[in-house]
């Protein structure tokens, strides 16, 4: 395995580097079309169910089935990397915008009612006082999109656009065992960083969870 | 002053909260809206900072109606506490009180300097100002709650069942403290409690409300007690109101007598106990100065092992007697 790594680093880095950015723009991008959906989903509590039904069918669609079907409706070509972005991001906002309206749901009344009565116009409550309390659940939500994510790169592989998934294939087609077992434990450690990266973030953005159920 | 001016509140599906209410909230002092649940007192509180709209009718404050204001702007300038004082859980105690100010343009550090100041104010140690609210006692987050209504100096405040949620013990120590701050700040506040009891004990004027949302009576807690104006209000500030009136006045004009053999004093004069028999020395169960209560009295008499109150003066020398007989005397001949 280190000889096939030493011998092939850089389409082995090229692979992670495309992986890296395939996974993870889509989670950013998803996330801010998430946000505006999610609070229309409390905002207007008549949408929050059609969101949540419309977000579980969009999450039910296979992903290479989303992969193939993109390019016609896009009119992208099919190995273009924009298919598995747009793919992923669709995914990332079907798992983000419940995760927004239930974590949004989830902030006691008490709360936005004595942020109304100090004088907080809406907007600015939503985001002083609604988003940083209803960010732990945000923050779980958001791990769960970037593992699912990273995992899911990889199909792109089988047309054409994968970034460690391309190891797979390879390998495959080679009866070759190295790459693929370099691209399982890359995407596993890749996986496994980013996790780590939300979970620290987590903690620095709300200290004040920690004290939360000791004493109510 | 507060006014509200013919208010009516009906809700859609039908059920009238409140009843074409009119009543005033007196500048500089404290008004409680008392009553039982569902008797619109809340709903009534509500609409003074446009959290509910009246269906018909007016709330002014000052002469201006409050309908025609911003919501916001009008809203930071009313100091707001809340039951469970609903303090946002992720700001530390001194931003939690540092959020008017903020909204009003004030730095976040002039904020906090200021936030400071009223910590220490509501009686919290200038320790807590770190903490989250999650860290703190229901009585030390309610306190939190009334520095954060404080902190813009609004000229009025709402209260909503501020003191409910804490223990009977933490309730009296927060009562002292309201109405030690009242009497430095001399606020107008409008205050809603369940708890007659509570309403009497902060309140100058109390309202009391009654199912669907009708004021029921309007007065000084003195007037509730001495004159309810109907079998609503009698029975609700309770059976003992007759005993409990007592509490307004105090022991200034009761005539004493002077102190008998019987009571054994120390070489200045301070009384030790009652005499009973030959080496039978029984304490006197407290004393009464002339500035306290006249309930204090009655209680002392009662509790006396000779059905006498003893009074002192500045240094704690016994300087005068009233047996519980001409307690009664004395109430009886006020009355008369």
């Amino acid at each position: 395995m280190i000889t096939y790594l030493s011998n092939n680093s850089e389409t082995v880095l090229a692979a992670l580097r495309q992986h890296i950015w395939l996974a993870l723009l889509p989670v950013l991008l998803g996330f801010a079309i998430a946000l505006p959906i999610g609070y229309l989903g409390v905002r207007f509590p008549r949408f929050y169910h059609p969101l949540v039904n419309v977000a579980g069918v969009l999450y039910s669609i296979p992903s290479l089935a989303l992969f193939v079907f993109l390019p016609v409706v896009l009119g992208t070509k099919i190995l273009s990397p924009i298919n598995i972005v747009v793919a992923l991001t669709i995914y990332t906002v079907a798992l983000l915008a419940r995760t927004v309206a239930d974590g949004l749901r989830s902030v006691d009344r008490l709360i936005t009612e004595s942020a109304t009565a100090m004088g907080y116009r809406r907007f600015r409550r939503l985001i002083d006082v609604e988003l940083p309390v209803a960010l732990p659940v945000i923050l779980a939500g958001l791990r769960v999109a970037t593992v699912a994510n990273i995992s899911l790169v990889s199909v792109g592989a089988l047309i054409g656009v994968g970034g460690l998934g391309q190891l797979f294939t390879r390998g495959f087609q080679l009866f070759y065992l190295e790459p693929i077992l370099v691209g399982v434990i890359l995407s596993v450690l890749l996986a496994g960083v980013a996790d780590l990266a939300i979970v620290l973030i987590q903690r620095a953005v709300t200290p004040w969870t920690r004290f939360q159920g000791g004493r109510a | 002053m507060i006014t509200f001016d013919d208010v009516v509140k009906v809700y859609p599906g039908g059920g009238t909260a409140v009843d074409h209410v009119s009543l005033e909230v007196p500048t500089g002092k404290t008004t409680v809206f008392v009553g039982p649940s569902g008797c619109g007192k809340t709903t009534s509180l509500r609409m003074i900072n446009r959290m509910i709209s009246p269906t018909s009718g007016r709330v002014l404050i000052d002469g201006e109606d409050v309908a025609g204001q911003d919501e916001a702007l009008l809203r930071r300038g009313i100091g707001y506490v809340i039951q469970h004082a609903g303090l946002f859980p992720h700001r530390t105690v001194l931003d939690n009180v540092a959020t008017v100010p903020v909204l009003l343009g004030k730095t976040r550090r002039e904020a906090r300097a200021a936030a400071l100041g009223l910590l220490e104010r509501v009686g919290l140690a200038p320790e807590f100002a770190q903490r989250y609210p999650a860290q703190l006692s229901g009585g030390q987050q309610q306190r939190v709650g009334v520095a954060r209504a404080l902190a813009a100096d609004p000229p009025i405040m709402l209260m909503d069942e501020p003191f409910s949620a804490v223990d009977p013990v933490v309730r009296e120590g927060l009562h002292r403290e309201f109405l030690r701050l009242q009497k430095d700040l001399g606020k107008t506040i409008a205050m809603v409690t369940h708890d007659i009891d509570e309403a009497i004990k902060l309140g100058d004027l109390v309202v009391i409300f009654r199912q669907g949302g009708i004021v029921a009576q309007i007065g000084t807690p003195q007037e509730l007690l001495s004159d309810p104006a109907d079998e609503f209000v009698a029975e609700f500030v309770g059976r003992d109101r007759g005993l409990r009136s007592l509490s307004f006045d105090t022991a200034a004009e009761l005539p004493v007598k002077p102190v008998p053999a019987e009571l054994v004093v120390d070489e200045a004069g301070r009384p030790l106990g009652w005499r009973t028999g030959a080496d039978d020395v029984r304490p006197t169960g407290g004393t009464f100065t002339s500035a306290d209560t006249l309930r204090l009295v009655a209680d002392l008499a009662i509790l006396s092992p000779v059905g006498i109150a003893v009074r002192v003066d500045a240094d704690g020398k016994a300087d005068g007697i009233t047996p519980h007989h001409d307690l009664a005397d004395y109430l009886a001949a006020r009355r008369g």
